[in-house]
Formats: structure tokens, sequence, C-alpha cells
């Protein structure tokens, strides 16, 4: 069963075209990868799944929603959950709070339930508070709860950030380049964590990701892609032998299959 | 040093720390509620009404602080929201609406109408914002004018009493209740307050201010969490507002003009933006330094036979006590007093960088 479509989608900066009618579909519990060069046009593809940006061309599908007719703030209510390529956090509060912004789509008081802490309010604290606690047991962030984020060390950033996607309780994923900047022990807590939310959390990922290592290592499917079109799509073996791919990324020396993460 | 053990979510959710902290509280709501004791002891009330003044600072302060230091949105046209409230008390009253659905009612309609002049600006960033509410508040006086019907205009309006129940209040004949009751709803606010900070409501408000683009991709609706901001905020200053006529006793076109905007502003900055206490401290300030400025010139004057009269002399220390916090204590006093707490707290292990914010990692302009 497919979760996410997108077909034919095209989009342009100005004279650049940035992505050029690419098609492709993520299916329920599959960790999809996509690869390419700088600039190949990856992060705007997630960019538009999250309608920061529209595209010119083509449709957007997710789990029955039709994504081009909805706006950013009500695609994560779908079940779409994602971090950033620079880590987007909420510099001035701890990690707690972090990942309770998270909860936001499952909130069910309002306004004035919230200004009095009313029961209902206060059960519903309770209730984000236990799924939090969860996914900090899971992500190993005990030592950091109350951490402000302004002073934590950039891996942890970036475990944090993946942790308030998950306390969305998100059907699919999206992690923009979730090991660049991590050392390899890093990158490898971080394998282990993207296997288990796709076996045990049932949770679909798409990722971008430079790190081939990381992409055979968790992948199922791999898409390539280079200025903004489509080179290969297969498995990561299929994907990297590729002779067009092999053309992209010549003299780039990013691709390799030893898969040490680059700085 | 001092450990909080969690036991339960609950160490998170309660609204103090741990016991000490309550401890701490209780006693400081105490004081507040034993002062005027002391003003009863000497007989003397009149810098009771200076302390309820702060209050009512505070009050106006805690709106601008929920807007600005909470949800990251500049305003300078937040004694227009005052003078709405003000206002629209003033004809509730004369129409005969009891106060106390008057009030409270003149707070809401303030903030109301707080959101629908400020919804079209909302979409604005940063300097704009602050330049459209800067021209707000310049319109104010001239509003006031306009709307002499309900205003008296330039000749101005007299605020009548407050009647709760036939229990009259007047600021110079009865300031000891004037003041338990603008404590009553500064605790009651900073109640609220407190409730929105630990609730999703308030999470959505600081999300927005640290990260438009996050605030986002987590689901929540830019313009109506600002919004609904502005609405609170609003209504905050519109019953400051009104509860500033009650002790100005009469208001006038100049009364609510941009100078005290500014001063709102310049109040939440030296006190601690992004925390309530900040709104107080800064309240503080404001009402002392005008008291320190009279005292310092009396004691030159008498003693050494100097007579200071420079004007603008008040705007000009203020001024230079602001960029003095901007430079040496961007967190404002609230922020210098959690510093030396957290310095005895963890004595000796405290470390000069403890409160640095983190700039290392540059973020481009386009979205990633
Ligand atoms: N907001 C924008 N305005 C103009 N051009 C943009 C914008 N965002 C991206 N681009 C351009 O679109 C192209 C694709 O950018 P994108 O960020 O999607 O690349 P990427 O595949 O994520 O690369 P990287 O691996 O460097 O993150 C690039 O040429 C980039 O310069
Ligand atoms: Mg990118």
């Amino acid at each position: 069963m497919s979760l996410l479509e997108i077909d034919n989608v095209t989009l342009r900066f100005g004279g650049l075209v940035a992505v050029d009618a690419v098609s492709l579909t993520v299916n329920e519990g599959e960790v999809f990868a996509l690869v390419g060069p700088n600039g190949a046009g990856k992060s705007t593809i997630f960019n538009m799944i999250s309608r920061f940006y529209d595209p010119a061309e083509g449709s957007i599908r997710f789990d029955g929603h039709d994504l081009l007719q909805s706006t950013a703030d009500q695609v994560p209510g779908f079940g779409i959950a994602r971090t950033f390529q620079n880590i987007e956090l909420f510099e001035q509060a701890s990690v707690l709070q972090n990942l309770l912004v998270g909860r936001h789509r499952h909130r069910k008081t309002g306004l004035l339930s919230n200004i009095v802490f009313s029961p209902n309010a206060y059960r519903e604290e309770v209730r984000h508070r236990e799924a939090v606690e969860e996914v900090i047991d899971f992500l190993n962030l005990q030592a950091y709860r109350d951490k402000m984020i302004g002073g934590l060390p950039y891996g942890v950033r970036k475990v944090v950030e993946l942790g308030r996607a998950l306390a969305s309780e998100p059907k699919l994923l999206l992690l923009d380049e979730p090991a660049s900047g991590l050392s390899v022990e890093e990158t490898q807590d971080m394998a282990f964590w993207i296997e288990d939310i796709q076996t045990q959390m049932g949770i679909s990922v798409m990722m971008v990701e430079h790190d081939m290592g990381l992409v055979s290592a968790v992948s199922g499917r791999v898409m390539a892609l280079s200025d903004g079109k489509e080179l290969a799509t297969g498995t990561a073996a299929e994907v990297q032998s590729h002779p067009a791919v092999i053309e992209a990324y010549l003299g780039t020396g990013e691709i390799s299959k030893t898969g040490t993460s680059r700085a | 040093m001092r450990f909080v053990f969690k036991t339960s979510y609950d160490t998170d959710i309660r609204l103090f720390k741990h016991r000490a902290q309550a401890t701490w509280y209780a006693l400081l709501l105490l004081l507040v509620l034993a002062t005027p004791l002391y003003f009863v002891a000497i007989g003397d009330a009149y810098l009771l009404g200076e302390i309820t003044g702060v209050l009512i600072l505070a009050i106006a302060g805690m709106g601008l602080m929920l807007l600005t230091g909470h949800t990251g949105l500049p305003s300078l046209g937040h004694a227009t929201f005052m003078a709405l409230g003000c206002y629209l008390n003033i004809n509730f009253l004369g129409a005969g609406v009891p106060w106390l659905i008057a009030f409270p009612l003149s707070g809401l309609i303030a903030g109301v109408l707080g959101t629908m002049i400020a919804l079209p600006v909302l979409r604005l960033h940063g300097v704009y914002l602050a330049l459209a509410t800067l021209a707000m508040s310049i319109l104010t006086g001239d509003f006031v004018v306009i709307a002499e019907p309900w205003t008296g205009g330039i000749a101005g309006a007299a605020v009548p009493d407050i009647n709760i129940f036939g229990i009259e209040i007047n600021r110079y004949s009865t300031p000891y209740k004037f003041y338990y009751l603008v404590l009553f709803v500064a605790i009651l606010l900073v109640w609220f307050y407190r409730n929105l900070l630990r609730t999703p409501t308030g999470r959505s408000f600081t999300a927005i201010r640290d990260s438009e683009i996050s605030a986002r991709a987590m689901g929540i609706n830019l313009t109506r969490t600002k919004a609904t901001s502005f609405f609170l905020s609003a209504t905050a200053a519109g019953l400051a507002g009104a509860l500033f006529g009650h002790s100005a006793g009469y208001v006038t076109n100049e009364t609510f003009d941009l100078v005290m905007s500014i001063t709102l502003l310049l109040m939440i900055v030296i006190g601690g933006l992004g925390f309530i206490h900040g709104a107080f401290f800064g309240a503080i300030v404001v009402g002392i330094i005008p008291v320190a400025i009279a005292n310092g010139r009396s004691f030159l004057a008498t003693t050494f036979d100097v007579n200071i009269n420079v004007p603008g002399l008040e705007s000009a220390l203020f001024a230079l006590i602001l960029v003095g916090f901007i430079l040496f204590e961007p967190m404002g006093l609230y922020g210098r007093w959690l510093k030396i707490r957290t310095y005895f707290e963890l004595f000796p292990f405290y470390r000069k960088d403890m409160f640095k914010r983190q700039k290392s990692y540059l973020k481009t302009d386009r979205v990633q």
C-alpha cells in the first residue's frame, strides 16, 4: 500500500528548475531514501511535502489527502513529521518543552481550559508527558531532559529533533540528513533508531542522506536525483552501480560504499 | 546544591518546582498582603498609591510580555489598548453598568478590537510590526480627540469610582481597598499566565517565538496563534488601562501617549524578556526612577545647595539604563537574579558561560 504518492512534480525558483517532473511513492512500512549531489533538489521535495513550497505542476497525495489542498500547519495533522537539514529547534526552551510541542497535533483542550488549567487540561498534560517520556527513553535523552537547547552539543540536538518528530506519533517521518555532522558512533545509533522506528513503531521513513553506509544499512528503496531529475530508483546497491548515478557523482567523490560520514 | 528528584509527571506540571520555592512565594504573598499595615501604622498612604501604580504597570507589562517576550512579536502600541480599556470602562460605568461587569468587559472588548486592528499587520515581521503598532500609538491621541463624546477629548474625562456590591473604592479616599483590588487582579493574571505557559497554548506561543518554520512543521497555525496571543495581550493591557484610569482619576488625550507605549516596552526588556517576573521587576524600576530622581534632586538641593533642573532628565536616565541592560545584561534584571541564584545553588561549580546562548550554528536564509 502506498502511503505517499508524488506524481510528476515540478518546482522552479525563477529560472532554476529545482525539481523536474519527479514521481515517487513511499509505501507503508518502508524506509525510502533520496540521494544525490548537493543542490539536487532533495530538501526541496521535503519542503513541498511540508507545504512550505508550492509546486508549479504535479500532485502530492498522502494517505487519502490531497496535500496541495492543505496548508503547512495542516500537514502534521495527517501524520507527517519531519526534521530539518539545519536543525530547527526551539532554542530558548528545554528538551522536554521541545518534545511537548511535537505533541501539538494531539491537543484537545482549548484556550479557556488552558488558562484556568481545568481538570481536562491537567489530564491532557499528563498524557502528553507519558508519550514524551517514552520518546525520551527510546532515544536515551534522560540526561538532557531539562537542559536548554542553546547549550546542547550538535549531536544531541539532532537526536532531540528526531525526538520532537517522533513525539507527534506520525505515520510518515521525513528525515533530512539525519546523520550529517554526526560521529561514527552517533551515526550507528541513528541507524539502529531508524530500524526500530520502522520495525517496532511501524512508522514509514523517507530520508535524505549522503552517507551511503547508513543508506544501504536501513533503506529498502533508494532514489537518486541530480539537478532535480530522477536518475535511478532501486536498492542501494543497484543505484550506486547505475551508470547515470556514477556519472552524476563523478569528480565529487561523494558516493562511497564504505559509508564514513561526511563531516 | 539542590537536586530535584522527579517522581511523577506532576513534578513538571505543578506550579512550584519544590517545597522551598512554594514557601518563598507564600512568604512573598504574605508580604504584599501585609504591606498596607505598614502604611496604616505610619498613617500616610501616599507611597501605597505608588506601589499600586507599579502593580498596574506590571499588569500592562504582563500583557506586553506575553506578546513580545513569549510570542516574539514586538509592539510599540500597547498604550493604545490601555486607552481602549480605560475609555470603555468609563463609558460602561457612566451607562450604569456595574463595575464587576464593566471592568472585565472593557478588557475583553479591548482585546477583540486590538486583535482586529492587529490582524492585518500580524502577517508583518519584526520591524514592520513594530512600525505599524508605532503608527497606531501615534494616532491614539488624535482618536481620543475625535471621539470626544465618549472620551471628553482634550478637556478630558473623569473616571467614576468603583462600586462592588455597595463597597465604594476610590484611589484617594480608600487607598487600601484599591490596593487590594489591583493586587487581586494582578495575582489572578499571574495565575492565568502560568497556566498558559504549562499548557499547549503557551507552548505554541514560545514555539513561534523561537522558530516559525518549526512551529508550522509541528502543526501550529501561525496567524491564529499570533492572533490569540495578541488578544490575550491586548485584554491584559485593556484591564490595566481601566485600572490606570481609576488610579489617575482623570484622563485626557495625552494620558496614553507614545511615551507610555515605549515605556512599557523598555520596562519588559529591563525586567527580563520571556519571564513573568520580568514584568514586575521592570515595573518596579519604572516606578522607582522618578521617585529616586525627585529624592536625589531634593537631597542635592538641601545638602549641597545644588539645583539640577534639566528637562528630560528622567527619559535620559531611563534610556541610559536601557542601553546598559542591552549591552551588559540582555536577560534583564530577572536574568541577573537567575544567575546569582544559580551561582549559590551550584556553589562552587558555577561556570561563567552557563547562560550563554549558543550562536555557533548559523542558519542560512533559505528553508532547508
Ligand atoms: N528558497 C530558494 N530560493 C531559490 N533557490 C533555492 C531555494 N531553495 C533551494 N534552492 C535551490 O534549489 C536547488 C535545490 O536545492 P535543495 O536544497 O533542494 O538541494 P539538496 O538536494 O537538498 O542539496 P543539499 O545536499 O546541499 O542539501 C539548489 O540549486 C538550491 O540553490
Ligand atoms: Mg538539502
